[in-house]
This record gives structure tokens, sequence and C-alpha cells, in this order.
């Protein structure tokens, strides 16, 4: 087996003015005893250098296995995964674990939730840092060790020197994190995956890590793909969002525009249930009734139409298509999309019946705004 | 911070639950050492009144919750439920109190016993206190599931059967079947989905109305105890840093370490940078040997001397506004997080208040 399959300049079919990432219809499907649960069913997107993408949906979305099936780290049996992810030119699908060994770490890195299970709790911090700058970058022991000097230091880790000697359950949570993220930074890879990165952590801790972060980002010029289901995690911290939901990318906008212009019912919903502190308190949310869909039967027109508020008898019918938005680079799965006209047609059809088309209850608002948005 | 005093407790006849010089320590091993969970914390909360108990993990703010339930009893200082002191309280007598003191635990399916159906887990404690058999305890456990919309017929399943946010309306129903008084919510949303959040949030809001409870409500999420408290108390470290009602806390942070909370919670809105520089530096320090004077000095931009030598008391500087700190921030003026915040209230404009739905049914 060769050394540096892609990571080499040479690499055959390796084109540096390529798009750094490709994702083109990305499918992974999981055999179980009940049936073939379709996890992730054609997600596709795209992501240049030095930029973040924010991928956010609730728990069963699909966001965190298509983030291991991108990475090409699912189990081994029983998934289907079809499609095709693209690094630099090269389709990276068909790769075996061998030939994922000299992206790994190089070229994408991951930083999991929970930072006390992606540690080894019986290897000392230093070993667990020096061990990819040895297999990557073939350093002696002594480069290696200055250089995870450096690496922990660069990630706000008081008296570096003393930590490379400790083992993880000797830190704290966020500095757990903070390793976390030394490891995968360790080889200068040119996309970080950072699957809910600060979930586990404490809200002042979690500003902390999101800033850290960011500079390594900025630092190094590396892109970015930030997985979580808190939608302020994202907003100011990402180029662009992609909202998933039931394994499909239902609204995919630059920042700005998906929130300034929301078009996806459901993203709308998920906005609302959220307590702000800037309501007034016992400010009643919006919640979403019902649940999201088996991924096993997943029904036949579009998977939020049992949840939606807008749902039309077209919604349980015909799955809708990725749609263009008027604004560029922003696109969304809806026949009624929010803030068009179908769309307050749709509302109060729904509201004069009492319920949407799939028989789920819609209560009329309590009032109108001036924009004449419900 | 982090200081004591009972300067903001109201009146004992006027108060259903009240703590005064709470202490709870446990020991470290054999070493002698203690773990100063909770030291020297006074609350109270009003009948109908929601209490919020906000700060970071390792704050004792859990602690305090189990205390007041006397569970396990505290180290030192008083409960007074109804003005009497459960701490002194003999066992026997304890029990007699607990039907009308309940609680919500965070994650909702290790609290329920995955093998017994849901009708029996809502059932046991009238069963336990005979309260009601046959008909009409099938009558009142149906009744109580279906205001926590939860389909009563679907009580033969077992906990498995449902989602994590059924799940944590089973555990609501549970609590309220003895039309308890108090109940103690544990970060009771943490564990779930921001969807079905909302969800909970909003059925503990029509249960607080339906059955007329006091609630303390335990959550590290500033936002979520804005939403459902009257008053929220902030702690750090096994002290109380600030007491106030919720607009006037969230829109005039006294305490330096609640306005660092506040700017450190990610707003979903892009047009907000968020801030590098209100960032708290540093960690929380050990409960085993805590700082003295003011315990949040170590991490306290505003710190000085006096703050290692003397412990700040509560004292009152607005109407039901009060905090523990010698250096407090001002109500007006430029501060950290204040300005933020008068973006984040210009950026978002006010929504209206719905009108509360009649339990337990879903709207859109």
């Amino acid at each position: 087996m060769s050394r540096k399959v892609v990571s080499g300049p040479d690499a055959p079919g390796r084109d540096p003015n390529a798009p750094l990432l490709r994702v083109v219809d990305i499918k992974t499907h999981f055999k179980t005893e009940r049936g073939t649960v379709r996890a992730v069913d054609g997600v596709s997107f795209q992501l240049d250098r030095g930029r973040t993408i924010g991928i956010v949906g609730e728990s069963g979305s699909g966001k965190s296995v298509l983030s291991r099936s991108v990475m090409g780290l699912l189990p081994g049996r029983n998934v289907i995964r079809e499609g095709h992810v693209v690094y630099e030119g090269i389709d990276i699908v068909g790769f075996d674990s061998h030939q994922m060994r000299n992206i790994w770490g190089s070229e994408m890195s991951m930083v999991f939730q929970d930072p006390m299970t992606s540690l080894n709790p019986v290897k000392k911090i230093g070993r667990q840092i020096t061990e990819s700058l040895h297999e990557h970058l073939q350093m002696d022991k002594q480069e290696a060790n200055d250089t995870a000097l450096a690496l922990l230091s660069s990630v706000g880790i008081p008296e570096p020197a003393a930590r490379l000697e400790e083992y993880p359950h000797q830190l704290s949570g966020g500095m757990r994190q903070r390793v976390v993220i030394a490891i995968a930074l360790a080889c200068g890879p040119k996309i970080l995956f950072a699957d809910e990165p600060t979930t586990a952590l404490d809200v002042t801790v979690q500003a902390q890590i999101l800033n850290l972060l960011q500079q390594q980002q900025h630092e190094r010029h590396m892109a970015m793909i930030l997985v979580t289901h808190d939608l302020g995690v994202v907003a100011g911290r990402s180029h662009e969002i992609a909202v998933m939901y039931a394994g499909k990318i239902v609204e995919h906008a630059p920042t700005n525009s998906l929130f300034a212009n929301v078009r996806m019912p459901y993203t709308e919903a998920l906005l609302n249930s959220i307590p702000r502190l800037e309501y007034m308190s016992h400010t009643r949310l919006d919640i979403i009734g019902g649940r999201p869909p088996d991924l096993i039967r997943p029904p036949r027109g579009c998977s939020f139409a049992p949840r939606c508020r807008y749902a039309q008898p077209r919604c349980i019918e015909e799955e809708p298509p990725l749609m263009e938005g008027d604004q560029p680079g922003h696109t969304y799965r809806c026949w009624y999309p929010v803030g068009s006209p179908e769309n307050l047609e749709a509302y109060q059809r729904n509201i004069v019946a009492g319920r949407t088309a799939t028989g789920a209850p819609v209560e009329a608002p309590v009032t109108i705004d001036a924009g004449g948005r419900f | 911070m982090a200081g004591s005093g009972t300067d903001h407790l109201r009146a004992p006849q006027d108060a259903l639950i009240r703590c005064e010089n709470l202490v709870v320590e446990f020991p470290v091993g054999k070493s002698g050492l203690k773990v100063h969970a909770v030291s020297d914390i006074s609350i109270d909360a009003k009948p109908g009144e929601t209490l919020g108990l906000v700060g970071e993990s390792g704050c004792g703010k859990s602690t305090t919750g189990r205390a007041l339930m006397q569970l396990p009893r505290p180290t030192g200082g008083r409960v007074l439920y109804q003005g009497r002191d459960l701490v002194q309280l003999p066992g026997a007598e304890l029990r007699q109190l607990r039907p009308e003191m309940q609680m919500i635990f965070q994650d909702p399916i290790s609290s329920l016993n995955p093998r017994r159906r849901v009708f029996d887990i809502v059932a046991e404690p009238l069963r336990i206190w005979k309260r009601a058999s046959g008909a009409e305890l099938t009558e009142r456990v149906n009744r109580t599931l279906e205001n926590v919309g939860i389909d009563p017929a679907v009580a033969d399943r077992r906990p498995h059967q449902f989602s994590g946010g059924q799940c944590q309306r089973i555990c609501i129903a549970r609590a309220l079947v003895l039309e308890p008084k108090v109940i103690i919510c544990d970060e009771p949303v943490s564990a779930l989905d921001v969807s079905v959040q909302a969800q909970i949030l909003n059925l503990l809001e029509d249960m607080k109305a339906t059955y007329k409870l006091t609630l303390v409500f335990i959550a590290h999420d500033l936002a979520v105890v804005k939403n459902v408290s009257d008053r929220v108390a902030v702690m750090y470290l096994g002290k109380l840093c600030e007491v106030a009602p919720p607009d006037d806390l969230y829109a005039n942070p006294a305490h330096p370490y609640t306005a660092a909370l506040l700017s450190s919670i990610p707003v979903p809105d892009p047009r907000i940078r968020p801030s590098e520089e209100n960032v708290l530096g540093g960690e929380i320090p050990s409960p085993i040997a805590p700082p003295s004077g003011c315990r949040f000095r170590t991490r306290c931009p505003r710190a000085q001397d006096m703050c290692a030598q003397v412990e700040p008391k509560m004292r009152q500087i607005g109407l039901g506004h009060y905090v523990a700190c010698h250096f407090p921030l001002e109500a007006t003026g430029p501060k950290p997080g204040a300005a933020q915040l008068a973006a984040k209230r210009a950026a978002v404009p006010a929504r209206p208040v719905a009108p509360p739905r009649p339990p337990g049914t879903q709207a859109f």
C-alpha cells in the first residue's frame, strides 16, 4: 500500500483548484430487523476552503450520520452508502479504511460531542496528541513533543508541559474538549468536522470553545462543518446553514438569508419554539406538534407535512424537490414556502377548516403583524 | 458574589417554602476534606410562584433543590414549609408531608421504571397513600394523563414505547397525581429537543395554573428559566449571586457573573455577533477549597483586594432586585452585556402573548 494516496501533492487526480469538498446525493441507510432505516437520504452540498457550514437538526434528523458518512466513519456491516464525496477532485466514497487513513487526521478530522468518551482514558494526553504526528508527519519523538506542547498552548490550556503527562480524567470537561481539538488540529487538516462540540459543556465554557474553534479556523484557513441542534450556536459562526429533517436537507441558505427570510415551515417552527432572552417571562412558546416520521417508512409526500400548519393535499401526495428561492444560494423543500402568497392562502384555508390536510388541528393566531405574516 | 445574607427573603408568613442559611457539605472519602456544595443559601417561594434557580454545573443548584426536599437532609440551616422546619421534623412526620412535595428529574427515561406499565407508574402514589382505588383510581389516573397530553388508551404500554418528551409528560403526571403544592423541577427540559422543550415548558405553565402549583425550576439555560420564572436566583459555587424578577434581571444584570452568563448565550440571530471580550475566562474553582471572600473573584473582571477579604452580603438595589457584590454593575451606563442585550432586544420584535390553552390540547 502506498502512503499518501491523496495527501501528496502528486496524488493522481488530485486537483488543488477543485472545490475542497463536494458531497453529491449521498445516501446512508442502515439495515435493521425492522427494515431499512433511511438515515441520510440524498444530501448534496459543497464546501470551499476556509468556509463554515452549519448543519442543524433535531435528534434523529441524520445530521451526525451525515458527517460520519462523509468522513467514512460508519460501521462496516449492514450499511448502504451511496453517492459521491469528492475531496479536491477525488471521489473518496470507494476508499477502504487503509486509504482513508491517509485522509483521517491529515486532511479531515473530527471533534466529537463527548470529550470524555472520545479520549482514551488509559493513555497520557501527550501520547494521544503525538500519535497522529508520528503516523502522518513522520515526526521523531522530540519534534512531536514540541509540536504537542505548541498545540496545547494554542488551544488555551494552562501549563501545557504538565498536562502532557496527565490523563483525561484529571482535566475538566472544557479542558478535555480543548485537548480533543488539539488532537484534531495536530496534522493541519483542511476540513474540521465538529459534531455537537459544545453540547456537553456549560454555557460559559461553550462560548470559550466556540471562540477557540473560530480563531483556529481563521488562523489555519481551515473549512469547518459545524453540526448542532442549536440554531443559536451556528447563527453567529457559520457562512451558510443547512437545516436537516428526516434525513434530507430541507432548507439551505447563506446564514443571513436564512434568518432574514425563512422559507421552510420547519425552520420557522424551530426558530419560534426557542425561548429567547428578549421575550418577556411567561411568553407562550410556539410548539411543533407531533413527532418526526419513521425513517423506515417515510411518508410519501413532504416528510414535515404531518406536523406543518400549512399542509395542503399536495404536500401529502408529492414530495417537494429542493427549489431555488429569490435570494442566491437559498434552496428549500416546500410547495407553500413561508412568506409567499400561496403560503398565506394555505394557512387561511387551514384556519377556516380548523385543521391541516393531514388532520392536525390549527388555531387562529392571536395577532397579525404589520408584515401581513402570521 | 457569591455571598450570603437574607435581605432578599420575603416575610416568613408569605412564603410557602423557604430555606434559611442552607448548608450542604459532603465528606471527601476519609481525608477529612469536605465538598462545600451549598454554603449559606437562603431562598423562598410564595404560593403560586415559580422560583428559577440558574447556574453552571457544580454551582449547587440541584443540591439546593434536593435539600429542600430533605434528600438528603442538609448539613445546616432551616427549611420552612408552611412555617414548619423540615430539617428538625422526625422522619415519620416528614413522610406525611411528602405527597405535597414532588420532584421531576432531568432524564425522563431513566426516572421511569422500564418494567411497569404507564398506568401503574402514575397510579402508584395513589395506591401507596390509599387515596383512591377501583374505578376512582382509574378515573383519577386517566384524568391526570389526559391533562398532561397522554392518551389514556395507551396507558397499558411501557416507557420504552414512548418518546423522551412523552416520558417527561408521564413523569409530570406521576408528580401531579397526588395534587401536590410544590414541585421541584430539576433540569426538566435539558435532555429534550428544542421543539419538545417548548411543549414541556408550555405544559408546566398550564399545569401550574390548573393545579395551583408552586414550582422550583432548576436549569442551566437562562432563556428557559426566564420563560417560566417569577423570580430568578443566580448561583455560583454554592452561593447566591443575584435574585431578581426575570425581566429586570435580564435587562439590568447587576452581578458581573450574571452579565457574563447572559453574554455567553448563543443567540439565534446572525446580526448579533458572538461577543469575544465578555466571555468568562478560566473555570469554576474546586468546591473542596473555594476561594476566600467572594467566591467569584478569581474569574471576576471587577475584582479588587477587598473581594478576597470580605464576603459580600445580599443587598437591595432595586424593586425586588438583590445582589451580593461589592462592586455591582450600574443599572445604566456602559457595562458588559448591557449593550449586547440592548441590541438583542432591538433586533427582535416582542411577540404577542397568546392566551393559555386548555390543558392537554396541542395546537400548532
